[in-house]
């Protein structure tokens, strides 16, 4: 039996009538990849920001990295990291000066930042571009940095709401790269995606739709259930069985 | 025994002290921050150092009801040396200027009705015959009211005028010898404003305007700000408390605040040579009570706006009826007394009662006390208010 970083107990969130996590049960096990899986509006978001706290749930029982998610928020943000859709550094501040915000807030000690930030634009190779203001950056570095910077206070856990939105294929690679190397050092990875290419790259796939996880199990295991090649055509057989409805108003987003 | 609960109590005072300092490490880099922004920002530096100027030099001037000058207009019906004489004596005044000398009180009244001069002057066919005889002469005064203030005043100085010229008429005909009639003289002496300066007044409010404005906008709108851009989810992510969150984006403008009111005293002092009789220190530690009342306002509601033009527009809107019964413009005495009552809610009221106070009439801590502790109270209310109402998880 493995350890549960996250354990997700009938999980539901309402916006009005419409429902927009119905029901939802699962667990991610500590040092596992786990990809959260759905078409747009399937309540993927929805659910996420309700694990980090930035959102209620309307009931459930939920624990992340082993605080409760309504009287123990606080505890949970200390140990998590998030990195949003919406891109979210700051664009007119330089990667030092972002960097030394989010270390700073984290009560991360000023040399042990330095120490870390280093480490990290080596390995992004941008240290030459550490004065640069963020907004002057392509989209595929900003990505790469946002991970990097929400992992910066190395939390157990790390949510990542489509990373990889819009940038070309090599740079999804070097992205995955460094979400692997995040998984050695001992953080576990939640991490929605359209891209089913990136399905393959996870521990375990979870399938949401219309509000509801469909199928969970490993990339391979799901291959075997619904007889197909690869995760895009598992995918495009889900959807097949319950084909989307549109949503009201767009209420799903948010 | 004892000293077990010493080691405790030390124990537990340097975990205490720890965590202020912890706290107040964080707080630092979120001021670090936000003024790396507010500088970074181009339009800023012009707001700070054209927004006052502005202020001071054009409406300080602008804002004025004081009445520099009447159109005015003599009917002079009789033509007589008296006529001529009091014609000459209203010339005489600085206040009125001549801009017609129609032949009827028809052909004024119609200048009147179309806005060409404010005042008229019929000066009938037998006032001096009438003065001659010993007789009380009249003479009919035509004025616009529409502006109240120029017409009062005109037709008050018009009628000193008259009543000077009138006493003077009398004297000459005094027979000689006769007890002097005994007439009661009134010498106003005019206090804090000796001069009825008019700009003296108005420096201090315009002042008011100045730091409310800076409170008000800026800080509500660098919230609003983060919301449209995304990057307040990556802060609500975050252990930041939520203190430390609305003081870095209250800090920074307090600062600017209370520079705009140095930056904007110096100004009225050069260019007004207004006379600042008060304590500078008491009026920046009221100013700065103010500013967190206006800024904690501010992102107040900006914690309930999702957008720059939602929070503007209330902001706008709070700012304009807080302004208008301010006593700044209009004095608040004049107000109906349900307004009055409404006025004890309008920080704008208190703050500029202190403010003329404390610059004009050199008040100190004790003369402002009520005030101060009204807007004291106000604003730790709004500040946790503020606190309160922001909220990391929707």
């Amino acid at each position: 039996m493995r350890e549960a970083v996250i354990t997700v107990k009938n999980m539901v969130k309402k916006f009005g009538d419409f429902m927009a996590n119905d029901n939802l049960n699962f667990e991610v096990y500590k040092g596992e990849i786990f990809g959260f899986l759905g078409a747009n509006g399937a309540g993927k978001t929805t659910a996420i920001r309700i694990l980090c706290g930035l959102s209620t749930p309307t009931s459930g029982e939920m624990k992340v990295a082993g605080f409760d998610i309504y009287r123990e928020t606080e505890k949970i943000k200390r140990n998590i990291g998030y990195m949003s859709q919406k891109f979210s550094l700051y664009e007119d501040l330089t990667i030092n000066e972002n960097i030394r915000f989010y270390g700073g807030i984290y009560g991360i000690k000023p040399e042990e930042r330095k120490r870390r930030s280093k480490l990290m634009l080596d390995r992004l190779e941008l240290t030459p571009y550490a004065d640069r203001k963020i907004g002057d950056l392509p989209l595929g570095w900003k990505q790469k940095l946002a991970f990097s910077i929400a992992i910066l206070h190395e939390p157990d856990i790390v949510f990542l709401d489509e990373p990889t939105g819009g940038v070309d294929p090599v740079t999804r690679r070097q992205f995955w790269n460094l979400i692997y190397e995040a998984v050695e050092r001992g953080i576990t990875v939640f991490v929605t995606t359209h891209y089913m290419d990136e399905a393959e790259y996870c521990d375990r796939v979870s399938i949401m739709d219309e509000g509801k996880i469909v199928v969970l199990d490993t990339p391979d295991a799901l291959k075997k259930q619904f007889n197909a090649a690869n995760m895009d055509e598992v995918f495009v057989k889900i959807a097949r069985t319950s084909p989307p409805t549109p949503l009201p108003n767009g209420e799903g987003r948010k | 025994m004892s000293y077990e609960f010493l080691v405790n109590d030390i124990r537990l005072m340097t975990y205490n002290l720890q965590l202020i300092t912890y706290n107040m490490r964080i707080l630092f880099y979120i001021l670090q921050k936000e003024f790396i922004q507010i500088f970074r920002n181009k339009g800023m530096l012009p707001i700070i150092f054209v927004l006052p100027m502005v202020q001071m030099l054009i409406l300080v001037f602008a804002a004025t009801f004081e009445i520099k000058q009447v159109d005015m207009m003599i009917v002079d019906l009789d033509h007589s040396p008296a006529s001529r004489q009091l014609t000459n004596q209203i010339m005489g005044n600085k206040l009125f200027r001549m801009n017609a000398f129609p032949t009827s009180a028809t052909e004024a009244e119609q200048m009147i009705q179309a806005s060409k001069s404010d005042l008229a002057l019929v000066i009938p066919r037998d006032f001096d015959k009438k003065i001659t005889l010993h007789q009380n002469p009249d003479v009919q005064i035509l004025v616009d009211a529409i502006n109240g203030n120029a017409a009062q005043l005109g037709s008050a100085y018009l009628s000193n005028i008259i009543r000077d010229f009138h006493k003077s008429i009398l004297m000459q005909q005094k027979v000689a010898g006769a007890p002097e009639a005994s007439v009661v003289e009134i010498e106003s002496s005019f206090w804090y404003n000796p001069t009825l300066n008019y700009r003296h007044y108005m420096a201090p409010g315009i002042l008011v305007v100045l730091i409310t404005v800076i409170g008000m906008f800026l800080g509500s709108m660098n919230l609003v700000r983060e919301k449209e851009l995304g990057t307040i989810e990556q802060i609500n992510v975050t252990p930041i408390k939520k203190w430390q969150f609305i003081a870095g984006k209250l800090m920074p403008f307090l600062l600017i605040g209370l520079f705009e009111l140095i930056f904007g005293l110096t100004l009225a002092k050069i260019v007004f040579n207004i006379p600042f009789v008060g304590s500078f220190p008491l009026l920046f530690g009221i100013s700065a009570v103010y500013l967190v009342l206006v800024l904690s306002a501010g992102l107040y509601f900006s914690t309930i706006s999702d957008t720059q033009q939602q929070v503007t527009f209330v902001v706008y809107f709070l700012m304009m009826v807080f302004l208008l019964m301010s006593g700044l413009f209009t004095p608040v005495e004049s107000m109906p007394t349900w307004a009055q009552n409404i006025d004890r809610f309008n920080p704008l009221f208190y703050f500029v009662r202190i403010m003329r106070g404390i610059v004009l009439k050199g008040a100190g801590i004790s003369e402002i006390f009520n005030d101060f502790l009204a807007l004291l109270a106000y604003a730790v209310g709004m500040f946790s208010l503020a606190i309160w109402r922001y909220r990391k998880t929707s």
